[in-house]
């Protein structure tokens, strides 16, 4: 039983970023019609506008210490952020420590505007053209994208720490009152849970209670009938591919200090994510958070010692393997839509 | 000639010139000029040119004639070499059963993906192959080490059993070879400052690839290859015409996985290792890039598409800002400086940027690849000449 | 002797009852037509027969072969093609390679991997796609690509790709919709010429001006269930025929 709780617990995380990374993925193909196969940058980009931040909050100015010296008896250099001189010392190191959460703010403008270009500079001359082209042209982007980040930020991990007040673990077990120890859950990663579902929350309400939402439904539903009533489909269309840029961002943002970012964690996602997709059913937004939770779990419990003791390997492929079950026995996923990407 | 028509016979001639003198025309500049760097006539370079060509000749058959978009290619390639190492392992380091068994086994491995993947169609296909690629990759690094030898790789040792072989000769492994001739023999000509090499290796791929590009010059012209065309421009109406669409696209991708096979046990014959990287699905991206920047659907086209990539990866690869100061030494040095600053992120380890860029162009403006590019230039030409002609005959038609 | 016989087929989507009942069937050698309303389950019928549906009770015979449940290549292989309301036809290809496709599959069936025989040295077929091609007056037009054709010649060419097939059964999905009156009439005379052959044609028809000059039998479809069957002549007079399909007024 705490066994299973566990890797229930376990699964959340990652089925929270793939969860939130399909959700963009469908609002993308739902609206616009469009594979969009640098999705898995925009969640990188997220990532490393969490790290510019914690580099920009720490930038930092030297001075001399007179009164101390180091080992050599030479006046110590003391670095000094310009947060900590600004807002004095206390304030600025509580600023720096909060680096990851500021990000969020930080990013949601960076991701709209990357959204933004990204739809109107290229997505939208590939809206006529072939499912091949469209994920031809965005895989090109992929590699651009994340050859670009790799150029100033290095090939290596970059550990982005969350905030002290988070560092700590969670004993789940002793809480619910089974023996302690059994069930410990990092902080962080409840935090990335809560806000993963309440983005995902946000989405869904804006696109069940708004009228901009509503037409939006609308126009994943049937986008010429929607067209023909005199709506400007293509405006909305932009927007929701910045608010799916701005999904992607923050799920990147929140997973920095679950997992350092790299240049190429966002292909290593992608190709998972669209298998959340698949199964989940293109075009449809249940479909896809639910099989992103659902997925993140069976992770999870493949990666159980006695699983993996019992099918060697299996954790590795699982996710490979249920995909490719569901689309031979489900052809449209769990949730899918007729007619969605057919004849 | 060989049951090809003219033009196809013309283009096999120009194709197997091409090949056979490459390491003459390969190598244009003199061994210790400045241009030397840009050269591409040795072995090595010159194997990977043809191997690629012929990974992303079958590729073409797939993709180009049925317009099935498979990501998981690399798969194919990546069993192909570790069959090939078996067999050199086991049996000989004769190349012969090592690349036959290379292809049978990636034949075997994509008969069985494609009996499964060509279910769907579209996205769903792509990413059904995407899946197998990638499970293949995972389990190639993991529960498969026994077979793989994990992230190492599998390579050759002083005691394997090679029973139709020797084990070791003179305390080294033995080389691989054809009936005695090694891969690795080279023999250099030196013309005035010009060095030419030709090696063995090089010459047996250069064999093999004209093989595979005559059986797919065959096939394109073939009943056969009509239907596989006919399968990407309506396969509805292909259903109501009494044609069984599924074993024709099964047959297609099991052709294009044992080029992909034979592509892995050349590797592997020119140097005899495989690694789990060949697989993984950035491999599969670059076949298909390979194959729409020559031009899918066109015979040449994913030859030039492979030659045209990996040249420009290895000479972009080489360049680094050094190099570019050098050639930029003429110019005044804030000149010379802002110049290599903007290019460096382009070059040495920026490779993959550029040739991202360079992807999506292609992808943007010339869909049809380099191919589409030399049509659309003859036909400029064609219009210049006959643009007299057809100015004197609109000046002559009475207007409506 | 019938060469098709459609015993009590009925199809429903969700709630709707687009066939209901449908007993239907079709002398060898005549040219039969189905006429009816918008909506009145004319294709649905249509794709019942050739596989693309699948009826939910009742059977479809053709000659002594049930039809029910077949894929739809093997339905056209055992001799029954159809031209479709929108032409199908390989758009990428050229109108000759649009024949040799469909004579290929009749004469070497569903599947033949001959990836080393050349298709241009086969003068069988090519001599038969030019000879089709020749007969819809498409003849001058052989290598160009078949997606840049008019509507009306994609038709003919789709009719010149049945037709290379020899088929028993030809089903014909308003032939001429959307044509000028000179391009109906040229299409009736070519069908009529195709009568010649013996080959047994079920024609659905909007027009009417087609209908009674080609067909010799009619049947009326309305709401999913044939309503009246008779001759031309007879199905005009027809009451019944006329409160449903034409609102009452009189031809």
């Amino acid at each position: 039983m705490d066994a299973i709780l566990l890797q229930i617990l376990n699964g959340l995380d990652k089925g929270s970023a793939y969860a939130l990374i399909a959700l963009g993925l469908t609002l993308i193909f739902g609206t616009l019609g469009v594979v969009n196969f640098a999705h898995g940058a925009l969640f990188m980009i997220g990532a490393f506008c969490a790290v510019t931040l914690s580099r920009l909050l720490s930038l930092s100015f030297v001075t001399i210490d007179e009164t101390q010296t180091d080992f050599l008896g030479n006046p110590l250099k003391v670095e000094t952020p310009y947060v900590e001189a600004w807002f004095g010392p206390e304030t600025g190191a509580a600023i720096i420590d909060w680096s990851v959460p500021l990000a969020i703010l930080f990013s949601i403008p960076i991701m709209a505007l990357v959204g933004l270009f990204m739809e109107r500079g290229l997505i939208k001359y590939f809206y006529k053209r072939p499912h091949a082209d469209q994920i031809l042209v965005t895989f090109g982007l992929a590699i651009v994208l994340q050859e670009i980040i790799k150029y100033f930020f290095g090939a290596n991990p970059i550990p982005t720490p969350a905030p002290d007040a988070f560092a700590g673990s969670l004993d789940f077990g002793a809480m619910i009152g089974m023996d302690p120890n059994v069930i410990i859950y990092p902080y962080w990663r409840i935090v990335y849970f809560l806000f993963a579902a309440g983005i995902i929350g946000a989405v869904f309400a804006f696109l069940q209670f708004t009228t901009f939402g509503m037409v939006v439904r609308a126009g994943m539903a049937d986008r010429q009938t929607v067209g023909l009533l005199g709506i400007n489909i293509d405006k909305r269309f932009t927007f929701m591919f910045a608010l799916a840029a701005v999904v992607a961002g923050l799920a990147g943002v929140m997973y920095a200090p679950i997992n350092s970012p790299n240049y190429h964690m966002g292909m290593d996602f992608l190709v998972l994510s669209f298998v959340v997709v698949v199964v989940g059913g293109m075009g449809s937004l249940p479909g896809a958070v639910l099989a992103g939770f659902l997925l993140g779990i069976l992770e999870s419990f493949a990666s159980m010692a006695q699983v993996v003791a019992l099918l060697p390997g299996i954790n590795q492929i699982i996710i490979y393997l249920v995909a490719i079950v569901i689309l031979l026995t489900r052809p449209r996923g769990l949730m899918g839509r007729k007619g969605v990407m057919e004849s | 000639m060989l049951g090809l028509n003219k033009k196809d016979t013309s283009l096999f001639l120009l194709v197997l010139v091409l090949v056979v003198l490459a390491p003459f025309l390969l190598n244009p500049f003199p061994e210790n000029s400045e241009l030397a760097q840009f050269n591409a006539g040795y072995p090595d370079l010159m194997q990977r040119f043809l191997i690629f060509g012929i990974f992303a000749i079958g590729f073409n058959i797939l993709f180009g004639l049925t317009g099935y978009l498979s990501f998981g290619h690399a798969a194919f390639l990546g069993v192909g070499s570790y069959a090939g190492v078996w067999m050199m392992k086991l049996l000989t380091m004769n190349v012969i059963p090592a690349i036959f068994m290379s292809v049978i086994f990636a034949g075997l491995f994509s008969l069985l993906v494609g009996y499964i993947s060509l279910r769907r169609s579209g996205i769903y296909f792509s990413i059904l192959t995407l899946a197998f690629a990638q499970m293949s990759f995972s389990l190639a690094y993991s529960v498969l080490t026994p077979i793989t030898n994990g992230e190492t790789g599998l390579q050759l040792a002083l005691d394997d059993p090679r029973i139709l072989g020797v084990s070791q000769e003179n305390g080294a492994i033995p080389a691989a070879n054809l009936f005695g001739l090694a891969m690795r023999e080279s023999y250099e000509l030196s013309l005035g400052g010009w060095l030419f090499t030709f090696n063995a290796g090089y010459y047996l791929c250069a064999v093999v690839m004209m093989i595979a590009f005559y059986v797919a010059v065959r096939i394109f012209r073939s009943p056969f290859g009509m239907m596989l065309r006919a399968v990407k421009s309506n396969q509805q109406r292909m259903n109501f015409t009494g044609l069984n669409s599924r074993p024709y696209t099964l047959a297609a991708f099991v052709i294009s996985g044992m080029y992909a096979g034979l592509a892995g046990g050349l590797m592997v014959a020119m140097d005899p290792l495989a690694g789990a990287e060949r697989m993984q699905w950035t491999a599969s991206g670059e076949v298909v890039l390979m194959t729409i920047l020559g031009g899918a659907g066109t015979l040449i086209g994913p030859v030039l598409g492979a030659g045209f990539i990996k040249y420009f990866e290895n000479i972009f690869s080489k360049i680094n800002d050094n190099v570019l100061y050098g050639w930029f030494s003429a110019l005044p040095e804030g000149v010379a400086d802002f110049l290599v600053f903007v290019i460096h992120p382009f070059i040495g380890k920026g490779w993959h940027l550029t040739l991202g860029i360079m992807f999506m162009l292609i992808v943007i403006f010339l869909p049809g690849g380099i191919m589409e590019g030399v049509e659309r230039i003859g036909r400029l030409f064609k219009r210049k000449s006959s643009d007299k002609d057809s100015s004197a005959r609109a000046s002559a038609a009475p207007a409506e | 002797m019938d060469i098709l016989r459609v015993e009590d087929v009925n199809k429903s989507f969700g709630g709707l009852r687009a066939l209901n009942n449908v007993n239907f069937s079709v002398e060898e050698g005549t040219v039969h037509a189905i006429i009816g309303p918008n909506g009145a389950g004319k294709s649905t019928f249509l794709n019942c027969l050739i596989g693309r549906l699948i009826p939910d009770t009742g059977s479809v015979m053709f000659g002594d072969i049930s039809l029910t449940g077949m894929k739809p290549y093997e339905i056209n292989q055992v001799g029954v093609s159809r031209v479709f309301q929108t032409p199908e036809i390989f758009g990428d290809l050229t109108l000759m390679e649009n024949i040799m496709i469909p004579a290929l599959a009749k004469r070497d069936g569903e599947f033949q991997l001959h990836a080393f025989k050349n298709v241009a040295s086969d003068a069988e077929i090519c001599d038969k796609a030019m000879h089709m091609l020749e007969d819809v007056g498409l003849a001058e037009k052989r290598d160009s690509i078949a997606g840049s054709l008019s509507r009306g010649d994609k038709r003919r060419l789709e009719l010149a790709m049945c037709l290379s097939q020899d088929p028993k059964l030809l089903l014909l999905d308003e032939p001429t919709a959307g044509m000028s009156r000179a391009d109906t009439n040229n299409t009736i005379d070519l069908l009529k010429r195709i009568g010649d052959r013996g080959i047994t044609k079920v024609v659905i028809e909007h027009d009417m001006h087609v209908v009674f000059s080609l067909a010799e039998k009619v049947s009326v479809l309305a709401q999913g269930a044939i309503i009246a069957e008779g001759k031309p002549e007879d199905i005009k007079g027809d009451p019944r025929v006329q409160e449903a399909y034409l609102g009452g007024a009189h031809l």
